[in-house]
């Protein structure tokens, strides 16, 4: 868990906590700041949660330092109790769930990206403000150990740690009206991949032919929270092929 | 056998319950913006509560009917036409094919439904009929109603249609629509999530990050009459009014919001999270509305309507939940009633 500041300036650790989201959900806290061990605890937290099948129970959502966990009830009274069912399942796999040093290691999901330079807008300024070569960002991005923190923003929209430190770069100062389905972004020491063509304000330093999201394929989404990802350079002509072969929406 | 779609109106979309389960892969729960209503428009023509019906914002489409349909609308109040002639509205109504259904604009509300017996028959995407616009997905090809369409119904509907009013009519309280060849009852029922007051008090209990707003914002944010912005949609309710300012300025990692997060943006002006929201947001959240209010504020129009927020504990929550939920189900078991036992 990260640690924090308090009023005395010292430094704490932040403990965990279980707070209502609302009448129907409980969140599990586990840090405030993105921390990769707390991110580990809530995905693992999130797996025991769902795995104990508890009635009740609609939507089990691990994000980036949080587990929100959404219930229905009929009455008063089963709204209470699964409220407090729910708040001891939480802290009860928080005991059970250790952290990145508990990540089960699994062959990582390929993502093939062409970062040639009409698929990167963004690339030569990445390039310059780190002070780097293309090349070399490209190399980088491609030899990151990356692992999907969260599924949000769109359907299918993964937020990726494990980008290397020396790409560290903010969100582009204004956001592009449109990035492309399957632009490959990065900014604040992550990286994302668009599913839909929506506005974004992260460095777009490549694309992907594949479709991150397919209401009409299961699963769904390509990537699920916790999946390790490794991102392998291809020529256009590759991906020129793969697009080509992807079935027609 | 379908429904025609003659004028598109303004947003028509096929819902239902919406799709359980998947948020972990950042897709809303969607569905009805208004479920209660949903749910009394099917008890109303005999649906289970799962059938898919045809959400209706503000100006309705004009529809025609290519077989006998038993149909009601419920929600939002509107002044339908048949065949030019008023329909009763929250009652079963028997009408007949090649009969036009204008709906026209809605008097109070913002968010009507038609149901149909037997539903209407979009393939289910994820285990939903649900239209989700921002996918593209679910519905009438993941679009709102466009002029030209034809919505699918059961191939039975005329026969399942006659059944189910006859089962009604056996209470000998049916009457013709005056003007039309349409037949209909006697009794209506209750709308539950209106009268749309001016303004709509809608029931929050604090939000997560309510402790990182200033005292003048939280005190600004429960005194304000908040205006439901024009540009509000099925996603989220933006409210106009002043701008509230976070005390403590901190980055909050994106985590899980709910129907009914009220968040405030770095622009100070709050927006409620409604049905088709993003499942994670990282904006600070300063109320949740509760559950049991979600399907009244769905009924404030955008661009007209102004809604004020009332601080409620959880306790008072989860017993205005139960109160809704035992309402609801009596109406449906009365309803079921009415139809007679073997309809359900």
């Amino acid at each position: 868990m990260s640690p924090r500041r308090d009023a005395t300036g010292g430094r704490r650790r932040f403990a965990p906590r279980v707070v209502p989201a609302g009448d129907s959900a409980l969140m599990l806290e586990l840090a405030e700041d993105l921390d990769l061990d707390a991110n580990a605890t809530a995905r693992h937290v999130a797996e025991e949660v769902r795995a104990a099948g508890l009635e009740g129970i609609t939507d089990v959502v691990a994000a980036i330092v949080t587990v929100t966990v959404h219930f229905q009830a009929a009455s008063a009274a089963q709204a209470a109790a699964r409220r407090e069912a729910v708040g001891h399942l939480l802290l009860a796999a928080l005991a059970r769930t250790g952290g990145a040093e508990d990540e089960r290691e699994r062959a990582p999901v390929e993502i093939p990206v062409c970062y040639e330079s009409r698929f990167a807008p963004d690339l030569a300024e990445v390039a310059a403000a780190t002070g780097l070569t293309a090349e070399e960002v490209v190399r980088l991005h491609a030899a990151s150990a990356h692992r999907v923190l969260m599924i949000g923003f769109v359907p299918g929209f993964p937020y990726i740690g494990g980008l290397d430190a020396r790409l560290a770069v903010p969100r582009r100062a204004s956001p592009r009206p449109r990035l492309e389905a399957g632009a490959v972004a990065i900014a604040n020491g992550q990286t994302a991949v668009y599913p839909f063509p929506t506005p974004g304000g992260w460095n777009v330093i490549g694309r992907t032919p594949l479709r991150l999201f397919d209401p009409d394929r299961d699963p769904a989404s390509l990537l699920a929270a916790g999946d390790p990802v490794r991102f392998r350079p291809i020529p256009a002509a590759e991906f020129e092929r793969l697009a080509s072969g992807r079935p027609a929406r | 056998m379908t429904l025609r779609v003659l004028r598109a109106g303004l947003l028509a979309t096929v819902q239902d319950l919406g799709r359980a389960g998947l948020q972990h892969l950042a897709i809303a729960p969607g569905g009805a913006m208004d479920a209660v209503s949903h749910r009394i428009a099917n008890a109303l023509v005999g649906n289970f509560r799962d059938a898919a019906t045809l959400e209706i914002a503000l100006v309705g489409p004009e529809l025609a009917f290519e077989r006998d349909a038993l149909v009601a609308l419920h929600g939002a109040r509107f002044e339908p036409l048949l065949d030019g002639a008023p329909m009763p509205v929250a009652r079963p109504v028997l009408v007949r094919a090649g009969a036009r259904l204008a709906v026209g604009r809605a008097v109070e509300g913002a968010f009507g439904y038609l149901a149909v017996a037997g539903g209407i028959e979009v393939a289910p995407v994820l285990g939903s009929r649900s239209t989700y616009l921002p996918g593209a997905f679910g519905g009438l090809g993941g679009r709102a109603l466009q002029a030209g369409a034809v919505l699918p119904l059961a191939p039975d509907v005329a026969e399942v249609s006659a059944w189910r009013f006859e089962r009604l009519a056996r209470g000998g309280r049916t009457t013709a629509v005056a003007g039309t060849t349409a037949t209909s009852v006697r009794w209506s029922a209750p709308m539950l999530t209106l009268p749309a007051t001016d303004p709509l008090v809608i029931r929050v209990v604090d939000g997560v990050h309510a402790e990182l707003f200033d005292e003048p914002s939280r005190a600004a944010f429960l005194r304000e009459r908040w205006r439901v912005a024009a540009d509000s949609n099925r996603m989220g309710y933006r409210l106009a009014g002043p701008k509230l300012a976070a005390a403590v300025s901190r980055d909050i990692q994106s985590q899980g919001v709910c129907l009914g997060t009220v968040q405030v943006p770095a622009g100070g002006q709050p927006i409620v999270l409604m049905a088709d929201r993003q499942t994670t947001g990282g904006y600070p959240r300063i109320a949740e509305a509760i559950s049991a209010d979600a399907p009244r504020l769905a009924q404030a129009a955008p661009g007209t309507a102004t809604v004020r927020f009332e601080r409620a504990t959880l306790e008072a929550a989860d017993a205005a939940r139960g109160e809704l939920a035992r309402r609801v189900s009596e109406l449906v078991e009365r309803l079921r009633w009415e139809f007679g036992d073997e309809v359900h």
